[in-house]
């Protein structure tokens, strides 16, 4: 079975500047895809590239066994959720669901029984006939996504879909659309900037750095075990330590990341010994079920992630970290 | 602070308010009131008498009325047709593409409107001239164009700014090629645009002179054959009687246009 889709070597650039720069991804049919990056990293070039809005300069694209290069974005068997959901204003709910319907040529019957159909599975069956300005944000998100899915694509791609939610929202939405996938199995492909929300919902991530994907993975992958100082710093906030750092402190001789969940809190208690570090409090900072412990030793910020109720120090004591030297993962200097 | 809070405007500014009304629409009241009076020579006050003599006159005696009217409705539908579509296209362009001298190109677009009428008319006549071209409802029209364009393409491209750009991808996206894209998405976003800026290229058209003065050669429009019979004293009144169905006949189209566009603001204002 071919890939969803796949990039080989595809470049896009603009004038000078290098959105994506060789990109070579396979995503598997069925797959919650992921692509995170900070803003400018190509992520978002990547997808319009899928949608057809972008052509590369250089490479294969390919959704479903077929050569994507060249054919407009009307041509192709995916649809998009747009960040700014771009509802069709003048026309009423249904109309904007039916829209793809009817560009098809599909009866009018069936159509608005389909729209019907596919308001209903996003819960918002009965809002035929409001117009996207009667709606809440949330509503208009539903209906983005109601708009794509009754063409029945292939490949769905959602640009930043949560990003103009309000928390709650947010998380709401990321439950429902892991279920939705689950039960109509198309293939997503999710751009976000929000690594939570990336590691929560995908079963793959790539990071984008620069126009380039620098890691992909599983997030527990990504999350355990970041092959580079960006991967670690951009998804959650892990420890990096220097090479130097790190010898000194009985890890190997270059650039490791180490999980704030993989470090013990102590009193400093005796010498220290290889695999911990003496650091004043610089910052306590209270989440709910964890307290993050900042100190500073040596010139290295390090933080530890400890259940709130173990906590015996105050801001300004000197702690004591130590870690498991199987918890140091090696990583790339860049 | 009033308990109701509407505040209520002072006496001096409801009296100015009065007096503007009064001095925009006491001259049209008179055009209309001295297509009635029985006085042929000159505009006494109060007329001597009431008579409707010269819409008669003017219906069965005065064939020298119709070809400027005709010449007027033909050059005006003409120039707003050909300023819709050019309009249109300069705004599209000018609203996505972004190039170097983007704004001053933007500015020569808007330029024939700022410029006084005088100056587009000589330049147009001497261009004329030394290409050959003879005076014609063309050359009229190629006149009237260079403002109509300018009220289009500023109605089209405020409205094309407040449209949603990922709206004509998202046309696309759901399978629709540019063609079906213009008729479903984007005709809809700027038809009250295209109405109010037909609209008023219609009515600027209708009722230019000076550019129409050095583009016209013999031919004669409306509001030229009206200074002419101003300036003759023969059967005055008969220039209010075509004043008057002037009046009546662009009020009309305009207050639907009016009702049109409101509508439509409204609906659009809602969308926020």
């Amino acid at each position: 079975m071919p890939s969803a889709v796949r990039f080989q070597n595809v470049s896009r650039h603009f004038g000078t500047v290098r959105a994506v720069d060789d990109v070579s991804l396979d995503i598997a049919p069925g797959e919650f895809f992921a692509m995170l990056g900070p803003s400018g990293s190509g992520k978002t070039t990547c997808l319009r590239l899928i949608a057809g809005f972008e052509q590369p300069t250089a490479g294969h694209i390919e959704i479903f066994g077929e050569t994507a290069e060249g054919l407009p974005p009307y041509r192709r068997a995916v649809n998009t959720v747009f960040q700014d959901y771009a509802l069709f204003p003048h026309m009423t709910v249904g109309e904007n669901v039916a829209y793809g319907l009817m560009i098809k040529g599909v009866s009018r019957a069936e159509r608005e029984a389909r729209a019907k159909q596919a308001l209903a599975l996003i819960k918002l069956a009965g809002f035929e006939a409001r117009r996207p300005g009667q709606l809440s944000g949330g509503q208009r998100q539903r209906v983005a996504l109601a708009r794509a899915l009754v063409n029945e694509p292939k490949v769905l791609l959602l640009d930043e879909p949560l990003g103009a939610l309000d928390l709650k929202l947010r998380e709401q939405m990321q439950e429902e659309l892991r279920a939705l996938q689950h039960q109509l199995g198309i293939t997503f492909v999710f751009v976000t900037h929000d690594q939570g929300e990336a590691l929560s919902m995908a079963d793959r991530v790539a990071i984008f750095n620069e126009g380039r994907i620098v890691q992909a993975g599983t997030p527990a992958d990504i999350y355990e075990r970041p092959r580079s100082r960006f991967v670690a710093d951009f998804v959650g906030s892990s420890n990096v330590m220097a090479p130097e750092f790190s010898r000194q402190h009985g890890g190997p001789t270059g650039w490791v990341s180490l999980r704030p969940e993989a470090i013990r809190v102590e009193a400093p208690r005796g010498k220290v010994q290889p695999g911990s570090a003496d650091g004043q409090i610089i910052g306590l900072h209270y989440q709910g079920a964890l307290t993050r412990v900042v100190i500073m030793a040596d010139g290295t910020r390090l933080i530890a992630a400890v259940p709130s109720g173990s906590i015996a120090f105050a801001e300004g004591d000197t702690a004591r970290f130590t870690w498991d030297r199987a918890a140091l993962v090696p990583m790339a200097a860049d | 602070m009033r308990s109701d809070g509407t505040p209520r405007a002072g006496l001096g500014l409801r009296l100015s308010a009065a007096l503007g009304i009064l001095f925009l629409h006491v001259p049209l009241a008179l055009i209309v009131l001295y297509a009635f009076t029985t006085e042929d020579k000159s505009f006494a006050f109060p007329p001597p008498g009431l008579t409707l003599k010269w819409f008669a006159t003017a219906w069965f005696d005065r064939p020298d009325i119709w070809p400027p009217l005709w010449l007027s409705l033909k050059v005006a539908a003409i120039a707003t047709a050909l300023a819709l579509v050019l309009g249109t296209l300069a705004a599209a362009a000018l609203h996505r593409a972004s190039f170097f001298g983007k704004d001053s190109l933007s500015l020569l677009f808007i330029l024939p409107i700022a410029l006084p009428g005088i100056i587009t008319g000589i330049a147009l006549r001497s261009a004329f001239d030394i290409m050959g071209i003879p005076f014609s409802t063309w050359t009229i029209v190629l006149g009237h164009a260079t403002f109509c364009i300018v009220v289009v393409y500023n109605n089209v491209l405020a409205r094309f700014r407040r449209t949603s750009g990922s709206m004509i991808e998202a046309s696309m996206d759901l399978g629709a090629d540019g063609f079906q894209t213009f008729r479903h998405v984007v005709l809809p976003q700027i038809a009250t645009a295209l109405l109010a800026g037909g609209m008023l290229a219609f009515a600027l058209s209708f009722d230019e002179v000076i550019v129409t003065t050095f583009t016209a050669g013999q031919q004669s429009t409306l509001p030229i054959w009206m200074l002419n019979e101003l300036i003759r004293p023969r059967q005055r009144p008969v220039t209010n009687v075509v004043a008057v169905l002037v009046i009546a006949v662009t009020f009309l189209p305009i207050l639907l246009a009016y009702y049109l566009t409101r509508d439509g603001e409204h609906t659009a204002g809602s969308g926020k």
